[in-house]
């Protein structure tokens, strides 16, 4: 809502040198969103004055038309003689009032006007156009349109073009949010005004309106829920050429609408004043009486933006007996319009529309936005029955057309008043007279809440306990705390207190929140980049990545509005976002990339049942919660790792070695000690890793992930550096696993005891397999165990592999002699022969 | 070693002469100071203190000697001794600590070597603001809580007093989850059922919070959200927010100023206040806009050309987020007393915070995970 504050000033007597960004600091703090202020006008000097074009010379020879005009400025030249003027624009005639700017004078934009010579003549001047006067470019009618303007004939030469066009004006731009429908109105800003001021208001909906009688013209209302009211008066004798006096489209023009025609600008002026939409009838298009229904399948309306919609039973409809002739409180219909008036060039007699039926409606909110919105149609009037209009000024808004088309056009009010109105109580609100105060944690006390409340338009009633009639025109008062908002916003919130809540002891981060956040500090100590992707997944990438047709993570939840056709699932796998930023990276030139991240994947069965709908008056049932959970798809925290490059670049210590399966290994190792369960890894063979080279991991019997280098196809598919690896691994899983608080180790000060063993096994067999047995062989005495050499070759044989383990053998009480470490030593190797075939090299 | 000679005269046992014990002692120190180095030391050591060595032997003759002339001669070898000893120490400390110094000097290294043999990593700054955020409000007391990002539009919206055709609902644009195998949203008013969404805020949790505890409660509700954006500098589909709820007896919007206030000061620095403007949503009654001063010039560059601010554009307010009072018709929803209970809620972006915490011009930076931009935050923010 744009509120010109010359408009403004018409209802609240401000002091006379507020600004705009004075008002702007009141409203803002009253809780109105004002934008911006515009200034109009801002760097226009004079003289700017009216002239009479007195003679018009065609010069030729030049590109374009150029004209040499003599015009009459009265005595705004000091001379009083004609002022002599180029001017390249071609929409006026001899006789014509335009408006002229004098050496001297500076147009918006810094222009300095002088008398200087151009197209062989002396210009003392310039007759102006709408753009560069800054009336801005909404602009037809008599105003000029794209050209000169034109003014009507009565403004007499020399007069001050400035004050006439209200050329310097300050525009508030105001964001009104959904709450506030009062305020698309001027109406209603200038209330808010005169309340931020403590002015009075000049209320312009008091009006005095003759009562309804049964002559004017018919309504039948079939759906009194969708409209309450219905006000139709009729003006007839309408002089169709009558134009728009400049005031009215000076107005229209600075509150951002565009001037049409006098009619259609009234019922505009009317809206932007009282914030009551209205349509205008051509009563001789109108077929029979007006009715307001829900529309019938198959009927179809063209509206005045000339397109032909097909109806929905759910909208609303203004008819006649011809059908459906607007949608209501949305846009009127194209067959009922006023029409332009056109002059029959035989009799010189103009024809247009002189009766006019004038609609002063209210509409139901949700009908009018569900129409909209399925129209995809928001309209002026839309938006303000969208966010509630005055019902009561409904007959106001009627009665202020009515004098307008009367003082304007020339017309005749018929005597004929229409109201059909379904009779509502006013609605009351119950508040205590410190619920303020108790919202607030101030205390106002009950004379100041009375006060602000009735500024808003309350009538207030009661003691302690206060009955609170709220007005017509706030439909979004309904509870206490409205009516506690519009004392504390009044009031100021910059004026509240700043306190703090004595709260209850807090138990500090869950378990699960702490493990993540160590996770999230032990990956990037160890030199992973956290990065947070989009979750959103495609087939494609599904591809690339080599996933069975029947895997699971094919099994996604898709979206009916994705941003992208090529992504409309959510992920169910977090490497489809790490692998595409390692990628990215690696583009921009980065060569040794290792990444994190930690998010939700999302695991839906297929066969989640739809949510309930639930009441919000009460508290759900713990069964109706449920079903709500039950709809919703698994969503586990994952965390996965991806690598590429050197995890070590070589350097002048010596040489790197490249990132591998055994650092996406290691990652989930490191993920698993911040957890604190035990990893075990297995051999797997899993997509999208390599075949050889895939570890499943296992916390107990359970899988919660899997890690290595990824396959070369892969790799090929999604353009990735060579041998990059990735793990992945279900974080809730992991902290479930977690078992009590640790038992803490008994440390021995006797002597050590070191043996060697290296074994020979089959290729085949894991490592991870040898060294259970040796620590399962080994028994107590064994402090330590560590594989340092992996070795095959000729001498081991084929599809053989050696492996040497340090063993480091402790006990708690004593000294062990070389026999008893012999004895556990050979103990663990006797195990490790019978679980995996291992044989003590060299024996 | 022989016997005593009784017949002996020790005046004639040339080694114990004194002049002779000088000169062996002369001899000594005079080796020690030669020895160029340690080694050469130690051969001197060996040659002048050692069981060959003439004082030794010297010392052995003592025995010799008739017993008046023991004590004598014992005596003047024993000084000979010492101070040969004593000048082998001091030769061997300064000729250790030659070595020494040369061979530190050998060892000396560059140690402005640059090591980037393990390269740091990072966590992403929208991780470590939002753990900052969550840090402060659990130092007061309140927990973290957590919710879905799948969410049913009735935690979504309905709980949360927006209603199916409320106008704030098209103020959000939702990512609508085709159902089951269904495909295709539910739309209209005669469906029995609801939608699934994309949360397009951390709302829900709290109103998974009130279903889940018994009040007092105090949570602070950090997540991931989405809204059907599309990237650009200023906006992403996918963003994170900090919601926070406190439902208790007899809190006011002043406690809610309060910790509005708090909260800037523990991330921004003493003296850091904030500044409601009263605004609409659903889910708070009274709501408003809360700002901070802008904590670069601190309201200084407000009409004061010559000093523009470009973190504020010298508006002198940071434009934060939204809060207000809980609408009681929230509580209603989740089944807490309004009578009884009253909250307040608060929510923002932390993107928009990182942005102006830290600079950022682009919002593509924060989302397209170029390690060039995340390493320098490190661990912590």
């Amino acid at each position: 809502m744009r509120a010109p504050l010359s408009w403004l000033r018409e209802y609240v007597d401000l002091p006379a040198g507020e600004t705009g960004r004075d008002v702007q600091e009141r409203l803002v703090s009253a809780g109105l969103e004002v934008e911006r202020v515009e200034q109009l006008g801002a760097g226009l000097k004079g003289p700017l004055v009216v002239g009479k074009v007195l003679a018009i010379e065609e010069l030729t020879g030049f590109k374009k038309p150029i004209r040499f005009c003599q015009v009459d400025v009265g005595t705004a030249n000091g001379t009083g003689e004609p002022q002599n003027i180029v001017c390249g624009a071609t929409n006026f005639h001899v006789g014509d009032k335009v408006v002229v700017i004098l050496p001297g004078g500076v147009l918006p934009g810094d222009f300095q006007i002088s008398a200087r010579k151009t197209y062989g003549r002396t210009s003392e001047g310039m007759i102006c156009s709408t753009s560069e006067l800054g009336m801005g470019d909404t602009v037809s009618n008599s105003l000029g349109g794209d050209g000169i303007i034109v003014l009507p004939p009565e403004h007499e030469a020399g007069t001050d073009a400035i004050e006439l066009l209200e050329l310097v004006d300050e525009v508030l731009d105001i964001a009104v949010t959904p709450d506030r429908g009062y305020c698309m109105s001027m109406r209603g800003i200038a209330r808010e005004t005169a309340t931020a001021y403590g002015l009075p208001l000049r209320d312009p909906a008091l009006l005095d309106v003759p009562a309804p009688n049964s002559y004017g013209y018919q309504v039948k209302v079939a759906d009194p829920i969708g409209c309450d009211r219905f006000t139709a008066r009729t003006v007839v004798n309408v002089d169709p050429e009558a134009a728009s006096p400049i005031w009215l489209q000076r107005r229209l023009q600075k509150a951002g609408m565009r001037p049409v025609s006098l009619a259609v600008d009234i019922t505009n002026y009317v809206m932007l004043e009282l914030g009551q939409p209205l349509h205008a009838y051509d009563r001789n298009r109108l077929d029979g009486p007006i009715g307001v229904r829900r529309a019938q399948p198959g009927e179809k309306l063209t509206t005045l933006d000339g397109t032909q919609r097909a109806l929905d039973p759910e909208d609303l409809v203004i008819t006649d007996n011809s059908g459906p002739i607007g949608l209501a409180g949305v846009m009127g219909g194209a067959n009922t319009e006023i029409a332009d008036p056109v002059r029959d060039e035989q009799t010189g007699e103009v024809r247009g529309t002189s009766e006019i039926v004038i609609e002063a409606a209210h509409f139901d909110p949700v009908a009018v936005a569900r129409t909209a919105r399925r129209h995809r149609l928001s309209s002026e009037a839309s938006k303000r029955f969208e966010r509630g209009v005055d019902p009561q000024a409904a007959s106001a808004a009627a009665q202020r057309t009515v004098d307008l088309l009367v003082l304007l056009a020339g017309g005749t009010a018929e005597a004929g008043v229409t109201e059909v109105i379904t009779p509502s109580a006013p609605r009351t609100i119950s508040i205590p007279a410190d619920h303020p105060d108790r919202v607030a944690g101030t205390e106002y006390g009950r004379e100041t809440v009375v006060r602000r409340l009735q500024q808003v338009g309350c009538d207030v009633y009661g003691a302690d306990e206060l009955v609170v009639t709220v007005p017509s025109w706030r439909p979004d008062l309904t509870d206490p705390n409205d009516l506690a908002e519009e004392v504390i916003r009044l009031e100021g919130y910059e004026n509240l207190p700043s306190t703090l809540p004595k709260l209850p002891s807090g138990r500090g981060l869950t378990e699960s929140q702490l493990l993540r956040r160590r996770v999230g500090r032990s990956l990037a100590g160890a030199g992973y980049v956290e990065v947070l992707s989009y979750p959103f997944v495609g087939d494609a990438v599904l591809d690339q990545l080599g996933l069975e047709p029947g895997d699971p993570r094919r099994r996604a939840v898709t979206l009916v509005n994705p941003l992208s056709d090529e992504e409309p699932a959510m992920r169910t796998t977090l490497l489809p976002g790490l692998l595409g930023t390692l990628r990215r990276n690696h583009g921009r030139g980065a060569q040794d990339l290792a990444l994190f991240e930690t998010g939700l994947v999302f695991q839906p069965t297929g066969d989640e049942p739809a949510p309930p709908k639930l009441t919000v008056d009460r508290r759900p049932t713990d069964e109706e919660i449920g079903a709500l959970d039950a709809a919703l798809p698994h969503q586990p925290v994952h965390a996965a790792v991806v690598l590429s490059g050197a995890r070590e670049p070589q350097g002048w210590w010596g040489k790197g070695y490249p990132a591998s399966w055994v650092d996406a290994v290691e990652a989930a190792r490191t993920i698993a000690r911040e957890a604190g369960v035990e990893l075990i890894v297995r051999q797997d063979q899993y997509a999208p890793w390599h075949p050889g080279r895939c570890a499943a991991l296992y916390v107990g019997d359970e899988l919660v992930g899997h890690a290595g280098e990824l396959h070369p196809r892969v790799i090929k598919a999604m353009n990735l550096p060579e041998r990059t690896s990735a793990m992945e691994l279900d974080l809730e899983r992991l902290e479930q696993a977690r078992g009590g608080p640790l038992r803490a180790p008994r440390v021995s000060t006797f002597p050590v005891a070191t043996q060697d063993v290296a074994l020979v096994v089959d290729t085949a067999v894991p490592a991870a397999d040898v060294e259970a047995a040796l620590r399962a062989g080994a028994g107590e005495l064994l402090e330590d165990l560590r594989l340092f050499d992996v070795f095959s070759g000729e001498q081991i044989g084929e599809g053989k592999k050696s492996l040497a383990y340090a063993l480091r053998f402790r006990a708690t009480d004593r000294t062990l002699t070389a026999e008893e470490a012999s004895a556990a030593r050979d103990a663990a190797v006797v195990t490790a022969a019978e679980r995996t075939g291992a044989v003590l090299r060299g024996a | 070693m022989s016997a005593p000679n009784k017949s002996y005269d020790p005046v004639e046992v040339e080694a114990l002469k004194p002049e002779e014990i000088e000169r062996m002692r002369d001899e000594a120190i005079a080796a020690f100071a030669a020895a160029a180095d340690l080694d050469a030391l130690h051969e001197a050591k060996v040659a002048h203190t050692g069981d060959r060595s003439p004082l030794a032997l010297a010392n052995r003759e003592i025995g010799a000697l008739p017993p008046h002339a023991k004590a004598e001669a014992g005596k003047r070898v024993g000084q000979a001794r010492g101070a040969v000893n004593k000048a082998l120490a001091a030769r061997k400390e300064q000729l250790e600590a030659e070595r020494d110094a040369r061979v530190l000097v050998e060892e000396a290294v560059d140690v402005t070597l640059p090591y980037e043999r393990r390269p740091a990593g990072a966590r992403h700054p929208l991780t470590t603001l939002s753990d900052r955020i969550a840090d402060v409000f659990v130092a007061m007391g309140y927990e973290v809580a957590e919710g879905p990002e799948i969410e049913a539009e009735w935690f979504n919206f309905d709980a949360l007093n927006i209603a199916a055709d409320h106008p704030a609902r098209t103020m959000q644009d939702t990512f609508f989850v085709n159902a089951g195998q269904a495909n295709g949203r539910r739309v209209g008013t005669g469906s029995a059922s609801g939608d699934v969404v994309l949360r397009t805020h951390t709302s829900p949790v709290q109103v998974r919070s009130l279903l889940d505890r018994e009040p007092p409660v105090y949570v602070i509700c950090p997540g991931r959200v989405y809204r059907t954006d599309e990237l650009d500098a200023t906006h992403t589909p996918v963003f994170n927010q900090v919601e926070l709820l406190a439902v208790d007896e007899g809190l006011t919007m002043a406690d809610l100023k309060g910790t509005l206030d708090h909260m800037v000061q523990a991330l921004f620095g003493e003296g850091m206040r904030t500044r409601l403007r009263p605004n609409y949503f659903p889910f708070t009654e009274p709501s408003a806009e809360m700002d901070m001063v802008c904590y670069v010039c601190r309201g200084d560059s407000v009409g004061n050309p010559d000093r523009p601010c470009r973190t504020c554009s010298s508006e002198g307010w940071i434009e934060l987020g939204g809060c207000g009072m809980v609408n009681p018709r929230v509580l209603t929803a989740c089944g807490v007393d309004p009578d009884k209970y009253s909250g307040f809620a608060f929510g923002f972006g932390i993107e928009r915070m990182l942005m102006f915490r830290h600079n950022v011009e682009d919002m593509r930076d924060i989302v397209e995970g170029d390690v060039r931009f995340t390493l320098p935050f490190g661990m912590e923010i």
